[in-house]
């Protein structure tokens, strides 16, 4: 699948840390923060899909973000295309964003409502390309061909359309400018099922043709398990364990995923009667107010001492598989 | 669009028939009459001549009738006959104002200049700062601007307008003496001397309005504003790489504007309808003057005449609105 011997990683992400500051009282001072993001670091090689799933508010849509310097990162490197992008200045970040780009959750809300199609897609163009009307029409129309949309829309306002065919007009502008990297977040939550596998195919196949590399994230296992070469789960902003998907779906190792994926409904019922469904007790913990140690140590079913007081890191388990958690720490035996 | 004007104007026509009803029957019914204006030296005949010359003596329902023969036949033919020179009004009956005996519109005609120059000064200033205010508070929102043009915008709104301005009168007329303390009416600019006079008589009045309107309409282009640099198309933005001026000005304020527009062709009644305190207060001899004045005289056809007009202007005006809102915002389709 790819193209290089040794995978080159594309993005290296390393301790990426977001917190956004609480103020209370009279005076508005700085009583604490919330830990959107705390710590989390991976890689992405050329031409790789890397799926990041967790559930609502674990920050999975603030890492992706942050990658693109959409919001202000508190701590972290992000090198994308061999440039750190948290310490760019304005006008490079301007210069870089052709290379990285995002498709957002909701389509209807991402799109300008006042500009056409026409104006979308070719905004990017009007920034960072001197080109003049024609060939900016000629690649705006080569682009709603590649996503699948009539080229007779140019002129439409995004209100005329479907939530699938405003999804592909948001995959067309963000295609305009040949990007390396592309941010998926949750492009298929607000899309009906029948049009979900539709974008997601649309995307594996200009994957295809142009070589992106995509950082997917969702909320569903099972388009997850459909797109994405690796898998990292988060939980509570940071993550719990990152594996290629074949070995996290068969058998995961950290306890979070493994009540994750024991969620995942199966297709065939006599499966589906067998399977051991692991259901987590308590709520998760308020980002705000992180427990010491493990932050999964409230509700697992496998928390031991150590869980409550040390944090544990991400550290590679089995060749490939990385996975935060005391139980496979190499150094301590579990003691269950 | 069009289809729908016409349609809306035609729905605007028993609306407005039936608000002229109540106009003329609460000031006809009201306490006070024109009758009591005439002196009581006045032999008993004379005055029966004169309600009989008013056409007071006339039952309210045939009053109400003529009054609407006037407004809608007889005016319009007048307004005509001045602009092109015809005479379709050929000599008939014009509403005439009690108080001065001259036909109400020539008086409408005399006092819109005024109102027009000082409220309209003072709405179009209020626009020019409260926009900008409105967008980088909104921007910077929290941050001391923000907080501070909070702060003056209540101010601006819980602060009545007979307040402000004789607060200015006092500080700035009086004890200053920068500028004057009333409007001059009968000042005509013809050459640079009268227009810096103009100016500086308009000064305290237009100020006084400015700040109250800013106050409003800052507010409003705040809360527009902040509702829409959340939205996700501003962040699509950024993530195109645009500069930050034009994600604001092109994407964020173009949509914020779309509810400010409507605010602001709702209230242009008002500015037409003059505001009657600062009027009062600054003794602009405007339409709001106009207005208090038949109030106190009980010149019932002024009053009748200037209310429903006032009501004419905020259909209008509402249509407008709603016009301009199916043009600035390509979801909304009206047909």
């Amino acid at each position: 699948m790819l193209d290089h011997a040794i995978p080159e990683d594309l993005v290296t992400v390393e301790g990426l840390t977001m917190h956004f500051p609480i103020h209370a009282g009279v005076f508005r001072r700085r009583v604490g923060a919330v830990r959107a993001v705390d710590g989390v670091s991976f890689s992405i090689a050329r031409g790789e899909t890397l799926g990041l799933v967790g559930e609502s508010g674990c920050g999975k849509s603030t890492v992706g973000r942050a990658l693109l310097r959409l919001c202000e990162p508190t701590a972290g490197r992000v090198v994308i295309d061999g440039e750190d992008v948290t310490t760019l200045d304005a006008a490079r970040l301007r210069a870089k964003r052709p290379a990285m780009q995002m498709v957002f959750q909701d389509p209807q809300a991402s799109l300008n409502p006042r500009m056409t199609l026409k104006q979308i897609i070719a905004e990017p163009l009007n920034v960072h390309t001197g080109w003049d009307t024609d060939r900016k029409l000629a690649r705006v129309r080569e682009l709603m061909e590649a996503v699948g949309l009539d080229r007779r829309f140019v002129n439409r306002f995004p209100h005329e359309f479907s939530g699938g065919q405003r999804q592909r007009v948001g995959i067309a502008r963000a295609l305009a400018l040949n990007p390396k990297f592309v941010v998926c977040d949750e492009p298929i939550a607000a899309l009906d099922v029948s049009i979900q596998a539709q974008i997601v195919n649309l995307l594996e196949d200009l994957q295809e043709r142009s070589g992106l590399t995509y950082l997917f994230i969702s909320h569903d296992l099972s388009m997850v398990r459909h797109i994405a070469d690796r898998v990292a789960v988060m939980y509570l902003g940071r993550i719990a364990e990152l594996s290629p998907r074949e070995a996290l779906f068969a058998r995961p190792l950290h306890p979070y995923a493994e009540a994750l994926l024991s969620a995942v409904p199966r297709a065939d019922p006599s499966r589906a009667a067998g399977r051991r469904r692991i259901v987590l007790k308590g709520d998760v913990p308020s980002a705000a107010r992180m427990p010491p140690g493990c932050n999964f140590s409230t509700r697992c079913p496998r928390a031991f001492d150590r869980c409550r007081t040390e944090i544990p890191r991400l550290a590679e388990v089995e060749p490939g598989r990385q996975v935060a958690c005391h139980l496979f720490d190499p150094t301590k035996p579990a003691a269950g | 669009m069009l289809t729908y004007a016409l349609r809306r104007l035609l729905l605007a026509i028993p609306t407005l028939l039936l608000i002229s009803l109540i106009i003329f029957l609460m000031v006809d019914l009201a306490p006070g009459s024109p009758m009591s204006e005439i002196p009581r030296s006045i032999p008993p005949e004379a005055r029966q001549k004169m309600i009989e010359a008013l056409g007071a003596d006339q039952p309210v329902l045939v009053r109400y009738l003529l009054w609407l023969r006037q407004f809608f036949l007889i005016e319009p033919a007048y307004l005509i006959d001045g602009w092109f020179g015809t005479s379709l009004g050929g000599g008939a009956q014009r509403i005439l104002s009690w108080q001065s005996r001259a036909p109400v519109f020539d008086v409408i005609g005399q006092r819109l200049g005024q109102t027009m120059t000082v409220i309209g000064a003072g709405y179009v200033i209020a626009v020019l700062i409260a926009v900008p205010i409105g967008v980088y508070s909104a921007y910077r929102h929290y941050s001391w601007f923000d907080q501070v043009g909070t702060f003056i915008a209540m101010i601006g709104y819980s602060v009545p307008t007979f307040f402000t301005g004789v607060l200015l009168i006092v500080i700035f007329a009086v004890n200053l003496g920068w500028f004057p303390s009333y409007y001059d009416t009968s000042l005509t600019v013809t050459d640079f001397a009268t227009f810096k006079r103009q100016v500086w008589q308009m000064a305290l009045p237009v100020t006084v309005l400015a700040l109250f309107h800013a106050a409003e309409i800052s507010r409003y282009t705040r809360s527009s504003m902040l509702d829409n640099l959340g939205q996700d198309y501003v962040r699509t933005a950024r993530a195109k790489g645009l500069l930050e001026p034009q994600v604001v000005l092109k994407h964020a304020l173009r949509n914020s504007l779309i509810p400010v527009v409507t605010v602001l062709a709702l209230g242009m009644p008002s500015i037409f309808g003059g505001s009657i305190i600062v009027e009062q207060v600054f003794k602009v001899n405007g339409i709001g003057a106009a207005l208090i004045g038949a109030i106190v005289a009980n010149d019932l056809p002024m009053v009748q005449t200037l209310t429903f007009i006032f009501a004419v202007l905020i259909v209008v005006f509402n249509l407008v609105a709603d016009l301009l809102y199916g043009m600035l915002d390509p979801r909304i389709r009206y047909e």
